[in-house]
Parts: C-alpha cells; structure tokens; sequence
C-alpha cells in the first residue's frame, strides 16, 4: 500500500486574542489516500476551515499550529519555513474557496488570476502559460475559453466564475485538492455543475479534502467522513458509516435537520418547541375576514441597470394566500422572488398590477393611509443584525414594535415585549443585550418576536433561515410551524432553498427570471415537475440517498 | 482535549510558585495600556481653559512690557518661549492671546458645524427638488478650496476678528455638509429604516429616532477634530496678516509678527505654531475618545 | 432577468456624457457664485474701485465715477453684467483687476506655472509617501497598526506655515541641504513640496489605510497565498491596488486643496506663484483677481475630477457605477 498523500494527527490549533490563549481545534486525524475523499462535516465555530487552512500553513497571524504528525506527500511539513510554504502551495496542494465573486480578485481579469500560480512558480513562458490558461479552462467546461479568460469575475455567470475558480487551483495540477465550502451561496444549478467538477477530478486520480456544512454535498464525493463541533471531532468513519448509521447523537441531529418535501409535518429539531410558543394569540381581528389574506394580480416591476439597459425584475406575478396557509416562492438569485416580497410588502412601488391585503386595496392607497394597516403585515428578512438599530438593545427593539394604541403605558408595552420573547423561547434575560452579542439563531428568534409584536395576519419571510446553521435552522423552522399551528397567522416564505420549501409550504411557486413557471402542492411538484427549468432544478438537488450510498461502497 | 488540560495545570503550578514577579509584570502592563493620552488632553485641555479665563495666574510676565535690550532672546529660563522683537516675553504673550484665539476658533467650528447641519440635512432629508437645490450648491461651494472660500469672503469684508469667524466657519462647512449628508443618506437606506417603515412607523419618528442619531453620532469626532482644524485656519488666514492684526496678543498675530523674522528668530513662529498643533491633537483626541465612550455604551 | 452588456460602447457614452453635464453645471454654479461675490462690496463700487487703487478712502467726484462706471460696465443691469461675465469666462476672460487695469488672466497666467509645478509635485510625492507608509504599516500587529492610524492623523492636521518653517529652519539652515529664499530650480521645489505633501499624505493615508486592510481580510488575498504568493507579494500585487482607489478619487481634490496650500508655502520660502498674487489682491479688496483665482481652482478642481471619474468609467464600468 502506497503512503497516504497527506497524513496528519492529533492537529491542534490556538489563537492568541489579547493576551489570551484560546484552543480552536483541539485533535484532528486523519490519512489521505490517493483518488481518495476526505470529507469535515460542521456547523458554524466548529473549527473546520481553520483546520484547512492550518494543513497549508495558513491558519493565521495569531495561531499557533501544533501537531504530533503532519506530513504532505511523506514530508514533515510542520518545521517549514515560509519559502518552502510558498513552493508547496499551489503546486502540491490546490485550494477552493467559495463564492469566486469575491475569492477570485474583482479588480483582474480572471485569466491573470489563473495564470498567475504559474507565474509563482516559474512554469513555462509567458506564451505557453497564456495557452495553458486556455486549456485549463477548456477543461473546467468554460465554452470560448481565451474571450472568458480576459473578461473579470463579475463579467462571467456564476457557474462559470466558479469553474474559473476551480481552473486557478488546479493551475499545477496538484494531487491534493482543498476545496472549502465550495458550494455554498450558489445556485442549486451551479452546484450541481461544481460538484461533478470536482467529482471528475477525483477521478482523474486527485484527493481531495471537502470542507462544508451540507450534508447532501458531501455525501456526493466522500469516502471518509470527520463531523466536528466546537474544535472537536465528534465522529470520524466512511461515509457509509457515518450517514447511514451515525454513532454521535449530534451527527444524528444534523442528519435530522435537513428539511425536504418527505420531512412535512415532522420536528426537525430535538429541541422542543418552547411551550409558549403554543399559545401565540390569533391575528388581531379585522372587519373583512373570509377570502384570501392576499391577492396579488400581475404584479409587474423593472429597473435600470447602471449600464442603462432594462431588467424586468417582476414580470405578471399573481397569487392568493389564504388565513393559516403557507405559500412559498422558490427560485435562484435574479428569479425576481425577493423583489416580490418587497412589491408585497409596500417597499418598492410597483409598475403594474395591484396587491389587496384581507380584502382592502393596498398597493393603490398612498403610503400616509397604508401606515396604520401595516400592523397587519410583518416581515422577517435574511440578516436581522441589519434590520435592528446598531444602538438598541433588544427591550428597545421590540417596545418599539408593540403597537402604542393597545399599550399605553410604558410597564405594559415592556410585559409584553416579555411575553413575546416567550413565543419565540427566549427569556427576559435577553433584554438589556444587544443584538451584535447574540448568536445568529437567538437574534432571528427575536426578529420574529418583532415581527409578531403587532399581531399580524400575515407574516413575509425572506431568506428568513437562509443565513443559520442547519442544527439552528431546524430549531426555528419547528418554531414557525408551532407558532402557525396555534396562533393561525399566514406567511409568504420566500427561499432559494427547495428543501425548506419543500418542508414549510402549503402550496409554492417556482420563479426564474422574473416569471412564475409552476405552481402547486410540494407533494406534486417534487414529484411530477412538469416545465422544464422545474426538472433541472429538482434534479440538480444533491441526492442524500443513505441506501445508496451504502450501496455505493 | 488533552492539549487544553496540560497547559491550564502548568499555569497553575507557575501561579502558586511565582506570585510576585508575575503579578507586578501584569499590573505594570495593565498600567501602561492606561489612556495616556487622554489624561494629557484633558490636563492640556485645562491649563487652556484657565489661560482664557484668568491668564494672568499663568503668564510670568505682563506681555505689554516693552524690554528692547532683551529683544529677539531665545527660550531661556528667564523667559520660557523667548521674547520677541520688543523683548516682551513671548510665553506671556501667548497665555494671554489664548482667549481671543479659542474664541475665535470655537466660534469658526461652531459657524461651520451649524451651517454644515443645515446643509447636510436639507440635501438629503428635504423634499426632492429643494434637496437637489441644496445638494448643488454644496458640490459647487465645495469646488473652492476652504481656505479660498475664507479668502474670499474676507476680501469681500475686510479682514478682522468677526470675518474670521465667519470666513473659517464658510470655508470648513461644505466639506463637512458633504460628509453629514453622506451619513444621513446611508442610514436613510439602511434595513433597519426599512424594518421600521415595514412596522408603520411615520416618517419624522423614524427620522429624529433613526436617521439622525445613528447619522450624526459617528461624527462626533469629526467635530471636535473641526474645533482644532478651525483654529489651525484661523491662525493660518492671520499668518498671511489676513485675520487679527498685531500687537494682538491672539496666536495667529503673533505669527505674523514673527514672520519677519523666520531666519534669526525661528521660535517666533515654531512655538506658537507648537501651541496650536497642541489644541489641535488635544480636541483630536478628546473627541476619539468621546466617540468610542458613546458606542461603547452598548456592549 | 434580461441584461444589456455592460461593456457596450453605447453605456459607456451615455455615462460620460452625464458627468460633462454635470460638471458643466457645477463650473456654471462656481461661475455664477464668483459674480455675486464680486457685487457683494459694499457701497458703491465705483468708490471703492478707485479707493482701491489710490489707495485711500476719499471723496470721488462724479466725472471721477463716471469713467470707472464706463470703464468696468457697472451702471449695466445685473442681468447684462451677469451674461457678459459669464460670456467672458467661456471665452478666457476673467474681467480686469481692480488695481491695475489689466485683464485678470494675464496677471494669473504669469505666475501660475510656477504654483501649478509645487503642487503637482506636492501630489507626487503625498502619493510616494503614502503608497509605502501603507504599505508598511497597515494589516500587521496592533501596536503598528495604531501608530501608522496616528501619524496619519497627526500628518494631516499639522498647519503648513508651521510644517514648512520648521523643515525650512532644519534642512535649509540647519542642515544646509537646499536654498532658503526658494529658486525656480529643483533645489528650490523639494522643501515647499513636502510642506504640501506631508498634510496631503497623512490624509491621504487614512482612507487608503482602512480600504487596505479591508482588502486584506477578503478571500481573494486568501486564493492568491494558496497559490504560493508571499505576503509581499499579496499586498502589492494584489491589494494596493484596492487600497488606492478612494485615493485617486480625492486627487480631483487634492490638486485644489495644493493649489490653496500654495497661498501659504510661497509665503514662507519666498517662491513665486499665483499665492503671493492673491494675498495681495485679498488685502487691497481686488475682487476680479481673488474672484478669478479662486473660480480658476475650482474650475481645476472641476476639470481634474471629470477626468478621472472618465477614466474610471471607461477602464472599469463597475468602479464607476460603485
């Protein structure tokens, strides 16, 4: 048996932060094979990243990388100088990074950008490294690869920025192949496309090393599987093993907590629902009552792009959502399902068509009479950091929202920014602190404490899980089916992600470009897609099959 | 974790073994991070405020006194800055002009800050074409220089205490105009403005609760640095001998007196020049630190 | 989403031709200020025209008066005098001084190559001085950071009359490097220079220092030390350029604020130039040449921005809409 391309044990790494020493990653090992696939399963501070960049010498100014065995290519690498880093990275080892957008420099054209790991490493002349980007990119599946290639990032799709990406990690065809979150904040489309990228080069004889939150993208390429949280490696086997018969209660959370159109009507979360959230009072009462909470009819909204030309952001948009439903809108980026939101909402004014909320015109009355019926629509949005006051500390944020003319003095309005903590399972210790010293999942619990503070009959949320960790997510999407189920409100969700949909919606609608091109039950449109960009964006989910991949082994 | 356990038992032992060097070298470090420099700006920021007010407890001689036999003397025990060409003590001098120069450059800061708030506001708070207007004008005004603008105006009304004011005041406002409406129209387009509009908030309570304090509170050590810039350009308009004329005991007069004599007497300038860069850091810095005191309250 | 390409000859035209207008509306505004400057003496103007170059303040007779008023056009209705002023501009002509009757432009244009040469050269070195302080301080050790982050500050509030008479005590009679009263030679320029430039780089600096060490943090500095670059490297090549951005920005602004600075420095080393000009019209109330000075500033200030918001709109469309 040849030695493992990379061998590491008992990895340790720690950053001095003011004078303090604070332990990061705390004992990871593990062998790389050749053709092999290594894959570090976590959520957010579990350490992965850090332990990637740490294996290349990258951790960071302030770390302090020990280790009992890191060898790359049978070479102790741990007593190397800077010089030798810099020889072995990029010609021994490749790295990913995500999002090209902003990994690969804005500012150069994107051929330079491949190009130059030749460059570092004095790889043939200038003429022969000009061809060699051609052919790299040609290889990455990059269609008129010497036009692409003196274009920049933000010039090329984004399947293409992120092929590009791939071309300049693979410049030198390393055998080892770093690829950290290489999916993440794309398109399920592009993807798809990145990850059988990465599958021919492992079959082209490269190991790679994958580093991402999501499951069902690692399932794809893994053979062996790590699963770290908080510096810790909690279960470590093949694939086969760990997805299909996790030994550690939280890789079985993690499993648990993907949403899909299969997990409708089932807890995601172990974490129990917070009791109050149970007792969520209904909609404050209005004079229309029966009919649909919102009819939206040929909605329609264009803007100017700063090169003067015309997009049709929103183009002849209609839907109902009736009292307790839930409808919600998928798409990819530029599907037009964001800006449908805010067309809803009121925030952006639309060019044609009309939006009545419970029964009364809402999008034709100006903005001074929409005011006092905005209590009946709330929006919880993708960032809450952003949609908070820097300067204010939670009980702030939510006696503001708490409508004035049911709560007059100021003790009431602070009861019941009290009581709607409790919905949302937070404590009133939660009040005096600020939203920047919260964790993502406690401060989306308190955007959607805000958003029912006024007793709304509908709530929009945008990205509203978008940004947490799979574990967290979960914990909030059993949290917003419990708050429907008691209290009867209506929301609008709207997501890129299917599985989400899948799990959440009533009914849903699918977008591209600004057009709606299917709607229907979840049950029937994972099952039986009928228009075509349907299809592809159903086939392009990662299969998480565990049957299959026992198979597979 | 093994890693984690084996270092906290070594601090231990070390702790229990060497208390006193380790801890003097702790509270010695913890002593040194101190602010300093705050504690100097505001001891400076003092003996300021006491030299306008009753300079004469500060100043070792009456600065009228004409002494010509120790005319053009160097900084010496007897006079600490030197005297100058009439031999009347120039540290006096310049304890006794610190009131007519702070209040010249308070009041500058205060016309330009005043005059900026107004601008700045209306550009991006107004209704449409009134912000366009106003918004021009700030562009155009803002194509002079600052000390042009100043220049300008003093031509226009002769040069004198008041002018200065008033010319400082116009020269500083557009640039600080540009940068409140700058602020102003970020936070205008922020989420959380947005947030607040989704709940139905009318727009002067999302303006006086949002805008305006999350727009103006990152400028507070803009303003305290304009205090200091204020008084930089007065004394730099009275250098050109454009502002208060000599014998005036006012810092920029003195400048101008001492202009003639650059080459055999250098501290006529150097160290009254020394005085102003002195205010100057010491508003810089109280103002920095006022600045992070005021977002630090919500940690 | 349908999308033009941003690319398009077209775009790029329609962008320009929106900033010309622009500029052109801003140089008619500073155009129409100036004017309104100079009819704001007080008192009659004829009056003080002639007080101004005798000197004193006396009694005019009307004869007296009435040749100033034919001579400068003053008894015109505002709105004639207002479009010949403006008709004159575009034509070069900045009206005739007060004090001596001579067209404005020739008593600027005699002294203005000597100012616009320190200021350009203020310019060129604040940038050298910048480009390597920033580079050598920014994105390491706290410690470094802080003190980089207050010399900038430091730098750029010292005044210029006492910046350029200390550099002027030390390195030409102390050190005896280069000429006191300042010649037209190279010698002659270096001192005044930096007294320019040292302010300009310190403020400079501070905004270059923050965009740098946020382009130090983004990942593609990351991808580009994966690729074997060394951390030299990464911050020429790939960050500076970043950095520097909101810094050609505010040269357009910097060529007016050196211009301004002049005023002062020829003061102090004796140099000749368009400052002592206009120190001396300050002082005398002759408001063509102060008025025609300052609008030729604004009018460079105008001018230079233009060029380089089309520069940036035809390199880099995405710079230009940011």
């Amino acid at each position: 048996m040849s030695a493992p391309r990379l061998k590491v044990e008992n990895l340790r790494v720690a950053f001095t932060v003011g004078g303090r020493r604070r332990e990061v990653v705390g004992g990871v090992s593990f062998e790389l094979a050749s053709g092999e696939c290594v894959a570090i399963v976590g959520e957010s501070g579990s350490g992965k990243s850090v332990t990637a960049r740490a294996l290349v010498g990258l951790a960071g100014r302030t770390a302090r990388v020990d280790a009992d065995v890191l060898e790359i290519h049978a070479a102790e690498v741990r007593g190397f100088t800077a010089r030798q880093w810099q020889r072995l990275r990029g010609l021994e080892v490749g790295f990913i990074l995500q999002d090209a957008l902003v990994s690969l420099d804005p500012l150069r054209r994107v051929g330079a950008e491949i190009g130059e790991a030749l460059r570092l490493h004095r790889w043939g002349t200038r003429a022969s490294r000009a061809s060699r980007v051609i052919e790299l990119l040609t290889r990455v599946g990059v269609p008129r690869a010497s036009a692409r290639a003196r274009q920049r990032p933000d010039q090329l799709s984004g399947g293409l920025r992120q092929r590009a990406l791939i071309a300049s990690a693979i410049a030198l065809d390393p055998d080892i192949v770093i690829a950290d979150e290489p999916t993440t904040a794309l398109d399920v489309t592009v993807q798809a496309q990145v990850l059988s990228e990465l599958e021919a080069m492992k079959r082209r004889g490269a190991s790679l090393i994958l580093i991402s939150h999501d499951l069902s993208v690692v399932a794809q390429l893994a053979d062996q599987i790590l699963v770290m949280r908080a510096g810790e490696v909690l279960e470590q086997g093949s694939a086969a093993q760990v997805l299909c018969a996790p030994a550690h209660e939280y890789t079985r959370a993690l499993i648990e907590a993907v949403p899909t159109e299969h997990t409708r009507g089932s807890r995601l979360s172990p974490v129990p629902v917070p009791e109050a959230a149970l007792g969520a009072p209904a909609p404050a009462p209005t004079s229309a009552q029966a009919g649909p909470v919102l009819e939206a009819r040929a909605l329609s909204k264009s803007f100017r792009t700063p090169d003067g030309g015309i997009t049709r952001a929103v183009d002849d948009v209609s839907f109902d959502l009736g009292a307790g439903e839930t409808l919600g809108i998928v798409g990819e980026s530029g599907s037009g399902k964001s800006t449908t939101a805010r067309l809803v909402l009121g925030l952006e004014s639309l060019d044609s068509g009309t939006v009545r909320l419970l029964g009364q015109d809402w999008s034709g009355i100006p903005e001074r009479a929409r005011r006092p019926l905005r209590r009946r629509i709330s929006v919880v949005s993708q960032d809450p950091l952003s949609s908070f006051d820097p300067r204010w500390n939670v009980e702030r944020i939510l006696v503001d929202a708490v409508p004035r003319s049911e709560y007059r003095s100021t003790a009431a309005r602070k009861a019941r920014a009290v009581e709607l903590l409790g919905f949302v399972g937070l404590g009133p210790e939660v009040l005096p602190r600020f939203p920047h010293g919260l964790s993502g999942g406690q401060r989306q619990r308190v955007a959607i404490a805000r958003a029912l503070a006024p007793r709304p009959s509908l709530i929009v949320l945008d990205e509203a899980v978008s940004a947490l960790d799979v574990t967290v997510q979960a914990q909030i999407l059993d949290l917003l089916v419990a708050v429907q189920a008691s209290s009867g409100v209506s929301y609008l969700f709207i997501s890129h992600d299917l599985g989400v949909i899948g799990h959440l919606s009533d009914r849903m609608l699918v977008m591209k470009d600004g057009v709606v091109v299917e709607t229907g039950e979840p049950a029937e449109i994972f099952g039986n897609p009928q228009h075509p960009y349907t299809r592809e964006l159903i086939a392009s989910i990662p299969e998480f099959d565990p049957a299959a991949i026992a198979a597979r082994k | 974790m093994t890693g984690t356990g084996s270092t906290t038992s070594t601090a231990a032992t070390a702790d229990a073994a060497a208390t006193p060097p380790a801890s003097r070298r702790a509270a010695l470090s913890r002593w040194a991070r101190r602010p300093w420099g705050l504690y100097a700006a505001i001891a400076f920021a003092g003996v300021l405020a006491l030299a306008a007010v009753a300079p004469q407890l500060l100043a070792t001689h009456d600065p009228l006194v004409l002494d010509y036999p120790h005319s053009l003397h160097g900084p010496s025990w007897a006079n600490w800055f030197g005297t100058d060409e009439s031999g009347r003590d120039l540290y006096s001098r310049v304890v006794f002009g610190a009131r007519e120069s702070l209040l010249i450059g308070l009041g500058a800061a205060a016309v330009g800050i005043v005059l900026a708030l107004l601008l700045g506001s209306l550009a991006a708070l107004a209704i449409k074409p009134a912000a366009v207007v106003v918004d021009r004008l700030v562009e155009i005004l803002f194509t002079f220089p600052a000390l042009l603008l100043a220049l300008l105006l003093i031509a226009i009304s002769g040069p004198s205490a008041v002018t200065e004011i008033f010319a400082v005041g116009l020269g500083t406002a557009p640039g600080y105009a540009r940068m409140i409406r700058g602020q102003i129209l970020s936070a205008k387009r922020s989420a959380y403005v947005e947030a607040a509009t989704a709940l139905g908030h009318s727009r002067r309570r999302i303006v006086f609760a949002h805008i305006l304090p999350n727009a103006l509170r990152p400028l507070v050590a803009v303003f305290a640095l304009s205090v200091g810039q204020s008084i930089v350009w007065a004394s730099s308009l009275s250098f050109l001998g454009l502002g208060v004329a000599p014998p005036s005991s006012e810092w920029g007069a003195l400048l101008d007196a001492g202009r003639q004599y650059i080459v055999q007497a250098g501290w006529l300038i150097v160290v009254p020049g020394l005085v102003i860069v002195a205010v100057a850091l010491t508003a810089t810095t109280i103002g920095r630190h006022l600045q992070s005191a005021l977002e630090r309250g919500e940690k | 989403m349908t999308r033009t390409s941003p690319s398009s000859w077209r775009a790029i035209a329609r962008q320009v031709a929106r900033k010309l207008l622009s500029a052109v509306v801003v140089l008619w505004g500073a155009a129409t200020v100036a004017f309104f400057a100079q009819l704001a003496l007080p008192g009659d103007r004829a009056t003080a025209i002639l007080n101004i170059r005798s000197g004193q303040a006396q009694l005019r007779t009307p004869a007296e008066l009435a040749q100033i008023n034919e001579q400068y056009g003053l008894q015109r209705p505002v709105i004639v005098q207002y479009l010949d002023y403006l008709r004159g501009l575009v034509g070069g002509d900045f009206g005739n001084s007060y004090q001596q009757y001579r067209p404005v432009t020739a008593i600027i244009g005699e002294q203005l190559g000597a100012t616009l040469t320190l200021s350009l050269t203020a310019i060129v070195f604040a940038w050298a001085l910048m480009v390597v302080w920033v580079t050598l301080t920014a994105g390491r050790s706290p410690r470094l950071r802080a003190l980089g982050s207050l010399v900038d500050v430091v730098a750029a509030g010292l005044p210029a009359y006492w910046l350029g008479i200390i550099l002027l005590l030390v390195f030409a009679l102390g050190l005896r490097w280069f000429p006191v009263i300042g010649g037209t030679g190279v010698n002659g320029l270096i001192l005044p220079a930096l007294t320019l430039a040292i302010p300009l780089a310190g403020f400079m600096s501070q905004s270059t220092r923050t965009e740098f060490e946020r382009a130090l943090e983004q990942p593609f500095v990351i991808s580009a030390r994966m690729r074997g670059m060394s951390d030299t490297g990464v911050r020429i090549r790939h960050v500076l350029r970043h950095a520097v951005i909101p810094s050609v920005t505010l040269s357009g602004w910097a060529l007016g604020a050196t211009l301004s600075g002049a005023v002062i420095v020829e003061s102090i080393f004796s140099r000749p130039g368009i400052g002592n000009v206009l120190v001396t019209a300050v002082s005398s109330q002759d408001l063509p040449v102060v008025v025609g000075i300052v609008t030729l500033v604004a009018v460079v200030y105008v001018l230079a921005n233009l060029l380089v918001d089309i520069v940036y709109t035809v390199v880099d469309p995405r710079l230009a809409a940011s």
